[in-house]
């Protein structure tokens, strides 16, 4: 009998526990809605710049402990899509809104926080150290497919591209490929898969974000031009894009001051630089959502 | 052929086929374990990630997956339990359960980031729930309930007729002889359902990269207030676990350590995952025998 | 007297005790068949919305074979043809369920009959470790040791339906094994000595009368192992290419439909049409899922032995 007890006492324990659980929960919103005391900020999207603004907010909730910010990944499309459709305070993206399909860029306010330079990547077999632009553009459209066509061993070309509709495909085609329809490839979306990917492959050519480029895989230089901060400042270096993080309407006064703080000296030759980005600061041209660059 | 040989034979193939398996389960287990233990350290299990600098740990992260664990099973166990206990002893034979049961074996091949998405438009943007533990451990109970509710039928099926036959002669209600006799007896088939579900939830990325985020705040171990907003058991709060720490420095991070972080914390995975299922057995098997009163199985 | 009639009248405990356990499960089934039609219906309708917003026609999308959803085709419409998915995903999903089936068979009959104390105690709880793997982990070591090696052996880049479907029969074989050998558990040990006392071999025993008795618990077992690698994303878009390509045999990149609509949702914007039809993806994986699921049933319905 005490052993039937306990059994029914545990399917007893676990039912109501899963109706707490699923109750609790409203409660536990409307506690914490209820004192409402910090500001809750939340950052929504781009994967590529998450680590810079948690890192951010991090640092900035250390010195205001009245503000919760939460930032989160998701992929930019999410970011952009959540930010027009106000679930978010602000969303995080690798392109312009005017790039994204769906996305009315006139209703979104654009803070540009950091500016990223994208460099050809090779497998380290691979004997070509620099391309033409011309010819970076025959690769990734297919028409040149042995490296040996331009100037390298006798090895068969693999083009590894950039997920449809990334920020760093779009930038990528819009500095190299100028319209032209890119080779249907491998696609992969995030950049540590894409290193690992072309360190492993031999004959392979990618492209990456600057800070991913380590020593087991080799960046190419375009028309003579080695991808370095400093070229992609006076655009010798074109392969670069903003990292912006947008909000619906003029942010309030708490998000703009965050959005300050990640603007100021302090975060921007920081933080900024050590997780290999370019200074927005340092930059002198900028590039509006067309693509035209001009000098600041 | 005699049918000696091919007895021999078959037995033959049978281990041929195990041997294969075991040969594939100690190259992987190995070669995590090998890359991974290293790593390992007092330090890394209790210090806080880094977002890009060396020598960062994996406490937060190793909480959440426990803590999400403990809170999705909490949730999904008990609708489990019942509609188990109700497909298998009350549901009359007919389409209507047919439906119900394919629906939700269909619901088991659904892809992750599909289940993530519809989590993070309803749970997280609809209910208001936010990013938080909560939100996850819903969104997984959607993987949990059909391997959940699939074992605890096929175990409560496997009782002979006879054991509640002899329930309700004495006299006991059907719901009686289910909880107290079938229940307990189904017990071990039972316990490999939570075990399976258990493992999906420590690897699960994709669908938790959108319900509970992937970052991981600091929390406060120290707060048993569950309301608080920085203690370490508010469901409320968000949190990135085990295997999406792993996602994120494989995939996005730019920590220089990624390799060793990544190493570290799947073999760390792989012997909570372990401990985890000794201990449920080892429990199970224990429960068992003081419910049922029989010696093992 | 009175007592007894009352007692005759009234429903007693037992039955008010049934009525209860019996409302608590039907309400717990019906919140899960809820829940089931929830998310069913949240996939079909934002699925449909290719067709009935954006009017693509069925036909382009299930039979054509170009993947660019942001760019218009020649007939005027975007290029959302989903056929090299499609064939791909059924491709890995079948060969690692044919090829997982009789390893996980095998060990559920080692664990379970040859050597239950060994097996049972060391083997399955190995097995079960291999669900909790995180699919990046499974992903990386495929893209690290599997694709050079399938590169040595075979040429190629190593990339292709190949590699993802040893990937694929890793990762479905601990849900195979562990569902099979709980339904070969359950069959009563009296069929055992029945067949043995009839002078049978083991072997005999286990294929005549074991494996028949517990089939429709090892076909379920393999639903769920196909379902497993319909949806897996994560760890098959590292070694199978990831490029929507008709495969050309067994070692040129491809994709899966969950690999491209893991690839594809954070870049797009809700309610639009590359969005759109990344839903649809996920529709197809479910009618697909669905039709094995019916087949499956079938075979088992055809194959069971009378009880």
């Amino acid at each position: 009998m005490k052993k039937g007890k306990i059994f029914s006492a545990l399917i007893a324990v676990t039912i109501t526990g899963g109706l707490l659980a699923s109750c609790g929960s409203s409660n536990a919103k409307n506690a914490s809605s209820a004192k409402a005391s910090p500001t809750k900020i939340t950052a929504v999207g781009s994967t590529a710049l998450q680590p810079l603004v948690e890192q951010a907010a991090k640092d900035y909730q250390n010195k205001h402990s009245n503000v919760t910010i939460n930032v989160q990944g998701g992929g930019s499309g999410t970011g952009l899509s959540q930010i027009q459709s106000g679930a978010v305070t602000i969303g995080n993206s690798d392109i312009f809104a005017a790039q994204q399909t769906g996305i009315t860029a006139s209703k979104l306010v654009d803070h540009r926080v950091a500016v990223v330079g994208m460099t050809p990547v090779v497998n380290r077999d691979v004997t070509v150290k620099n391309l033409t632009m011309a010819q970076l553009k025959a690769i990734f459209t297919g028409k040149v497919t042995n490296w040996k066509q331009v100037g390298g061993k006798d090895e068969k070309i693999n083009v590894v591209n950039r997920a449809q509709g990334s920020g760093t495909r779009a930038t990528f085609e819009a500095a190299v490929l100028k319209g032209a329809k890119a080779l249907k490839a491998q696609e992969q979306d995030s950049n540590g898969t894409v290193q690992k990917i072309v360190s492993s492959t031999p004959g392979t050519i990618s492209y990456l974000a600057f800070s991913y480029v380590n020593k087991n895989i080799k960046a190419l230089s375009i028309d003579n031009v080695k991808p370095t901060a400093t070229n992609v400042t006076t655009n010798k270096w074109q392969i670069w894009s903003y990292e912006h993080m947008y909000t619906k309407g003029q942010p309030n006064a708490a998000t703009q001051k965050f959005l300050n703080y990640i603007d100021s000296k302090q975060v921007q030759n920081g933080l900024v630089q050590k997780l290999g980005y370019i200074s927005v600061h340092d930059m002198q041209v900028t590039k509006n959502a067309a693509g035209t660059v001009k000098q600041q | 052929m005699s049918r000696k040989t091919t007895d021999r034979l078959a037995t033959g193939t049978i281990y041929a086929f195990v041997g294969v398996v075991v040969a594939i389960l100690c190259g992987l287990i190995g070669y995590i374990l090998i890359t991974g233990i290293p790593d390992i350290s007092w330090h890394f299990l209790t210090s806080a990630a880094t977002a890009f600098t060396a020598g960062g740990g994996i406490r937060d992260q190793l909480f959440n997956s426990l803590y999400l664990l403990l809170l999705t099973l909490v949730i999904s166990f008990p609708f489990a339990l019942g509609c188990g206990i109700y497909l298998s002893e009350y549901a009359p034979q007919n389409w209507v359960t047919g439906l119900l049961r394919m629906a939700i074996e269909v619901l088991s091949s659904l892809p992750s980031v599909v289940v993530g998405l519809f989590g993070y438009l309803i749970f997280v943007i609809r209910f208001n729930l936010g990013f938080s533990i909560l939100a996850g451990a819903l969104a997984l109970t959607f993987f949990n309930l059909p391997i959940l509710t699939r074992s605890i039928e096929e175990a409560l099926q496997d009782v002979p007729n006879l054991q509640r036959e002899a329930g309700v002669s004495l006299g006991l209600s059907n719901w009686r002889t289910i909880t107290k006799i079938v229940l307990p007896i189904a017990l071990p088939g039972i316990l490999t359902g939570i075990i399976i579900s258990a493992g999906r939830v420590f690897g699960e990325a994709a669908a938790l990269i959108y319900t509970s985020g992937q970052s991981a705040p600091t929390v406060d171990y120290g707060n048993w207030n569950f309301l608080s907003a920085d203690s370490f058991l508010n469901p409320m709060r968000p949190a990135e676990t085990l295997a999406v720490h792993i996602w994120k420095v494989n995939t996005e991070g730019i920590t220089p350590d990624a390799v060793a972080i990544s190493a570290g914390a799947s073999a760390v995975l792989i012997v909570i995952i372990l401990i985890f299922n000794v201990g449920a057995r080892f429990l199970g098997q224990r429960l068992y025998q003081h419910l049922t009163a029989s010696k093992s199985k | 007297m009175d007592r007894m009639k009352q007692n005759l009248h009234q429903a007693s405990k037992a039955s008010y005790q049934d009525y209860f356990g019996k409302s608590i499960s039907l309400f717990c089934a019906s919140l899960v068949g809820m829940l089931v039609v929830a998310i069913l219906y949240f996939v079909m309708t934002r699925g449909l919305a290719t067709f009935t917003q954006n009017h693509i026609s069925l036909r382009s999308f299930l039979l054509g074979q170009t993947w660019n959803p942001t760019q218009i085709g020649a007939n005027g419409q975007p290029e959302v043809g989903a056929l090299p998915m499609i064939v791909t995903s059924l491709a890995v999903t079948l060969l690692a369920a044919l090829l997982a089936t009789p390893f996980a068979v095998g060990v559920a009959l080692f664990v379970t009959e040859i050597a239950p104390r060994r097996g049972g105690q060391l083997l399955q709880p190995m097995i079960e470790l291999l669900v909790g793997i995180p699919s990046v982990v499974y992903g990386f070591i495929g893209l690290s040791a599997l694709v050079p090696l399938m590169r040595h052996l075979f040429g190629g880049t190593g990339f292709g339906i190949l590699t993802g479907t040893l990937v694929l029969f890793v990762m479905v074989l601990p849900t195979i094994t562990s569902l099979a050998s709980d339904s070969l558990r359950a069959v009563p040990l009296d069929y055992h000595s029945a067949a043995l006392a009839l002078g049978a071999t083991r072997w005999q025993m286990l294929y005549k009368v074991v494996l028949r008795a517990a089939l429709p618990g090892i076909l379920t077992a393999v639903i769920f192992g196909m379902a497993r690698a319909f949806g897996e994303a994560l760890a098959v878009q590292m070694v199978i290419g990831n490029a929507v390509l008709m495969p050309k045999g067994w070692l040129t990149p491809t994709s899966t439909l969950t690999s491209q609509l893991t690839t594809g949702i954070g870049n797009t914007t809700l309610g639009t049409l590359p969005n759109n039809v990344l839903w649809s993806l996920a529709l197809i994986l479910l009618v697909m899922s669905l039709f094995f699921n019916s087949l499956v049933r079938f075979i088992g319905r055809r194959g069971r032995m009378q009880k």
